[in-house]
């Protein structure tokens, strides 16, 4: 499992760059994840993350495209808008959770 | 890995059962949460599914499908012949409906409403349109504009082409 150090912490990371020990995470690791993929992080993120988080502890999975829409209420335009070029993994990444498997 | 990642896709979609259809559409909007560029090409019978009046009436072809088994993929081979009873395919297409929305599958109209929020261009064949007697008030408003297939294989220049 490769490490890798951020804002001078180290936390354990996937191939893909995915934590892999959530309880490493915190809000301004999350500012410095969301920078390597050219983010900065606004309240609309925020909103993002915290549905992506709370929807992660209940179900124990990454939620797809629809369910972050229906259930999150957070449209599909805006998603792309946040998170350019593949809004789902980038949230989930910054959230610092597991590559998502949703296929939709 | 030494190659490159795909950057762009045009996805043609030329038939119009449930199983015809979905696989184009999850493709495409797969390719989007990817952030690959995609094109979907309706042709055929697969314009069904950017037809506002039919486009959320799409069924299972139970006729002709010999790999058709029930209640589920590992269950009896369904016999050809039964695959015609009246009503099979509208049982066929409501049971899959309720394990799509078991995952998140959104019905037609819904999918393609979200896949074009999510950027991807939805086009229609010229040749079909014509001989299929449509208007453009036939289409849903998310369908972008009526191609020919040479505009088609212009707006793919650089992509991956998949025939579903």
């Amino acid at each position: 499992m490769p490490d890798k150090t951020i804002n001078g912490v180290s936390i354990s990371v996937d191939d893909d760059g995915f934590m892999t020990d959530h309880s490493q995470w915190n809000k301004e690791l999350a500012a410095a994840l969301a920078e390597e993929e050219g983010i900065s992080l606004s309240d609309g993120h925020w909103k993002v993350i915290d549905y992506i988080l709370a929807d992660y502890a209940e179900k124990g999975t990454v939620p797809g495209m629809r369910r972050i829409n229906k259930v999150g209420g957070i449209p599909t335009k805006e998603l792309y808008a946040l998170f350019p070029g593949g809004p789902i993994k980038k949230a989930a990444k910054v959230s610092g959770l597991p590559k998502p498997t949703s296929c939709v | 890995m030494s190659e490159e990642p795909i950057k762009k896709v045009s996805i043609i979609v030329s038939r119009g059962s449930l199983e015809g259809i979905y696989p184009g559409l999850i493709m495409a909007n797969g390719a989007r949460m990817e952030g690959i560029e995609a094109n979907l090409f309706f042709t055929f019978f697969g314009l069904y599914g950017v037809l506002t009046k039919y486009m959320n009436s799409i069924k299972i072809a139970t006729v002709g499908n010999p790999a058709m088994r029930v209640p589920d993929a590992k269950g009896f081979p369904l016999p050809t012949w039964m695959g015609s009873m009246p009503g099979m395919s509208a049982f066929a297409t409501h049971m899959m409906n309720k394990e799509m929305e078991k995952i998140d599958i959104p019905p037609v109209g819904e999918f393609i409403e979200m896949i074009s929020d999510a950027g991807c261009n939805i086009y229609a064949c010229k040749a079909t349109v014509d001989m299929f007697h449509l208007t453009d008030d036939d289409f849903c408003p998310q369908m972008d504009r009526v191609l020919t297939v040479g505009e088609f294989y212009e707006l793919s220049a650089g992509s991956q082409i998949i025939f579903t």
